[in-house]
């Protein structure tokens, strides 16, 4: 499914991740956790070609398309979705009018015609329910006036609409009280499925009581430092990030 | 909204569609200004005495009045008003019996434009459609629908034929809103104006269509001066569209038009324009210089007016469709979507002059500015003494596309009652790398994620038009702005 190799990328000069290797196969879903600027956020803004991020070397195939030669927009319809951290407003546009026309552009994308609207708005009803997304809220500009929890939902909505086939989760604990958390995993959850795969970048834990990971990675100064199972993401609860640092530099 | 997208997206082409000239054959005046030339526009339409002798005295106002030059954000090279034909019509024979009369070339012009004569009188009687009244160059050549109008009483005839037909609601109604003393564009339209539209909505008469006058400069070197009088008449309603185009062409062309507005007891008029004159190219040669007059009077207690336009043309626009409220419990609303790219330079707003008492008016003006253009909002909230508890708001927002463009809000208020509530909100924003990039990993690309966020900052505006024109309006703007951004 993805597949990146030795990756080298940063922003304005900078380099922040340095070397980094990532094997994620259909159905799987891996955390990948770590202390602030470790690099997370730079890792899914890559993956999703943001253009302020410059690739210096390293290889990423998707698919078994070469994912860094692809434009955002095309990588997005190729099934790479990014639940961003920080949700952006679109005011005047309802996130009906938004997830049609990318719904459309998708399958224009695919060879399809443009989805009939009465299927259309089956497909939205059915994944409102999925995150307990009120019928009103479908409705109104997108994100325009959102409470931090609801556009979290959002953008698990949005996903449940446009069944990527690889979600990266950016940050989507974070400002979540814990109801919502619940309701934003239990959509991931229904939404897990033997060909389609995620990435959840988290910093705490609590996220992966609910989203339990096949896979758990540690990211340290731009490289992976650790991988196990879910019982590594205790351990960090447990003890904090210290002590992988401590190893990082004693290795 | 997801059809108006649709709709939209077949219409995608950076180019100016409008911009053919047809060959038509017309009959024009020798350019430049003089009692001459307004006698000879007068007598060209037969005018009775009474409306020369207005003409005249525009005329002489207008001699010893200056072009105003240095109040507007504006810059543009002086106009030799010696230069200008004051007259073109293409030549017809006089009296058309019917359709088949009229030059083909003329008709053809018309469908090129989305405006089928034919289809239009094919379709008499049907209550969805739009009666249109076309005035090419300076002459009103065809009206549709005027029987099934006139069933109700309702009068919509070109200006000079309402001259000849009904001239008591001419002698009483125009240059009661805009005198010619006005200002230096009123009084040269009124001087030398050759056609425009008429309409009149009788007692109690709601208007069963949207009533719709097309403009359209075709002549090289003409100016086009026309006077649009609406009279509502008490607890009458009428919604009236006006759409503008222009060949491409080198030179600049004058537009000057007047367009008056009486709204009495009870009755409310709607108009809404989308101008779309030729903006010249995109180092800023030729286009439309737009210096319009345009001001609805609400007469009457619980009047309304309601202007909503859309500006996507025009070299330079210089216009502030305003209102004056007059009766008591009346109401003024200006709804604006102003797009300059290029060199295109706007200078527009509104003025809302509060008389009555309880009165009360809305601004809702949406700014847009790419490439080099300059985009002014200027707008006079005025309350008068005894205007108890008038009531505005108003909300300027300016949108900037690149760093070349330029945004300015001119505000005035001026408040003689202490009664009165005036709100006023602006905003400037540019267009968020952060809202393409969202829309683009949702798998739309550039132009359309601009379509999606311009026209969502616009709603508020398009929603106050006609379905049909609100579509018109979405396509015009995403040809307005292709390639203006990435």
């Amino acid at each position: 499914m993805l597949s990146i190799k030795n990756l080298r990328a940063g922003i304005e000069g900078k380099e922040i991740i340095k070397g980094f290797n990532l094997e994620v196969k259909a159905g799987e879903v891996h955390a990948i956790m770590g202390p602030n600027g470790s690099g997370k956020s730079t890792l899914s803004n890559i993956l999703a070609g943001r253009e302020d991020y410059l690739v210096s070397s390293g290889e990423v195939s998707f698919n078994g398309k070469d994912l860094l030669d692809m434009s955002p927009e095309d990588r997005a319809r190729e099934g790479l979705f990014l639940a961003f951290q920080y949700p952006i407003e679109i005011p005047g546009v309802s996130n009906i009018n938004f997830l049609k026309t990318a719904i459309n552009e998708i399958r224009a994308y695919k060879g399809l015609g443009p989805m009939e609207a009465k299927d259309f708005l089956k497909l939205i009803k059915e994944k409102q329910a999925l995150v307990e997304l009120q019928g009103s809220l479908a409705g109104r500009s997108v994100n325009e006036g959102f409470s931090g929890g609801e556009k979290k939902r959002n953008e698990i909505f949005q996903m449940a609409v446009l069944e990527p086939t690889l979600a990266i989760l950016d940050e989507t604990d974070s400002g979540l009280d814990i109801d919502a958390l619940r309701i934003v995993a239990n959509g991931v959850n229904k939404l897990r499925s033997a060909d389609r795969s995620f990435i959840v970048i988290t910093h705490y834990q609590r996220l992966l009581d609910y989203i339990v990971p096949d896979f758990v990675h540690v990211l340290y100064d731009g490289v992976i430092v650790k991988s196990g199972t879910k019982e590594l993401a205790l351990e960090l609860e447990e003890k904090g990030y210290d002590w992988i640092k401590k190893e990082v530099v004693e290795a | 909204m997801a059809e108006q997208n649709d709709i939209l997206e077949e219409h995608i082409s950076s180019e100016y569609k409008y911009g053919f000239s047809s060959d038509i054959e017309t009959e024009t005046a020798p350019p430049g200004l003089s009692e001459d030339i307004v006698r000879f526009i007068s007598a060209k339409k037969n005018e009775p005495e009474w409306m020369l002798e207005y003409r005249l005295k525009a005329y002489r106002h207008w001699k010893t009045m200056e072009e105003p030059r240095y109040w507007a954000h504006l810059q543009y090279p002086e106009i030799n008003f010696q230069n200008i034909i004051y007259y073109a019509a293409p030549k017809q024979k006089p009296e058309l019996k019917d359709l088949s009369e009229v030059d083909p070339e003329l008709l053809a012009t018309f469908e090129k434009l989305g405006i089928s004569l034919e289809e239009q009188k094919r379709l008499t009687g049907v209550q969805s459609n739009i009666a249109i009244d076309a005035v090419i160059d300076s002459v009103s050549v065809k009206t549709t629908f005027k029987e099934v109008l006139a069933e109700k009483g309702i009068v919509f005839c070109s200006f000079s034929e309402a001259v000849q037909e009904h001239p008591e609601l001419i002698k009483k109604y125009m240059g009661s809103v805009v005198p010619y003393t006005d200002n230096f564009y009123a009084a040269l339209n009124a001087a030398v104006f050759s056609d425009g539209s008429f309409c009149y909505i009788p007692k109690g008469v709601r208007c069963p269509m949207e009533l719709s006058t097309y403009f359209r400069i075709n002549t090289s070197g003409t100016g086009q001066f026309e006077r649009t009088l609406i009279v509502a008449d008490e607890h009458s309603y009428v919604s009236y569209l006006e759409g503008c185009t222009a060949p491409m062409r080198d030179e600049n062309q004058l537009h000057a038009a007047v367009v008056e507005i009486v709204s009495h007891k009870n009755a409310e008029v709607k108009y809404s324009t989308v101008q779309n004159w030729y903006p010249g190219d995109k180092n800023g040669k030729g286009g439309i210089y737009n210096f319009v007059t345009k001001r609805g009077i609400c007469l009457e207690e619980n009047s309304k007016i309601s202007w909503t336009q859309v500006e996507t043309g025009s070299s330079i626009t210089w216009k502030y469709p305003s209102v004056i409220l007059k009766g008591d419990n009346s109401v003024g609303e200006f709804y604006s979507v102003a797009v300059t790219n290029n060199y295109q330079q706007a200078d527009t707003g509104t003025k809302m002059t509060h008389i009555g008492k309880n009165t009360r008016s809305t601004i809702i003006s949406k700014g847009i500015s790419a490439g080099h253009s300059n985009n002014s909002y200027r707008g006079l909230v005025r309350i008068n003494k005894g205007a108890k508890n008038a009531r505005n708001f108003s909300q300027c927002d300016s949108l900037l596309m690149g760093p070349l463009c330029g945004a300015h809000t001119f505000p005035y208020i001026e408040i003689k009652d202490k009664s009165a509530v005036v709100e006023h909100e602006a905003t400037t924003s540019k267009i968020g790398e952060d809202q393409i990039f969202y829309c683009k990993q949702r798998g739309i690309d550039t132009e359309k994620a601009i379509r999606l966020i311009v026209n969502g900052y616009c709603k508020e505006v398009f929603n106050q038009l006609p379905m049909e024109f609100a579509v018109e309006a979405q396509k015009l703007l995403a040809v307005s702005l292709e390639g203006s951004v990435g």
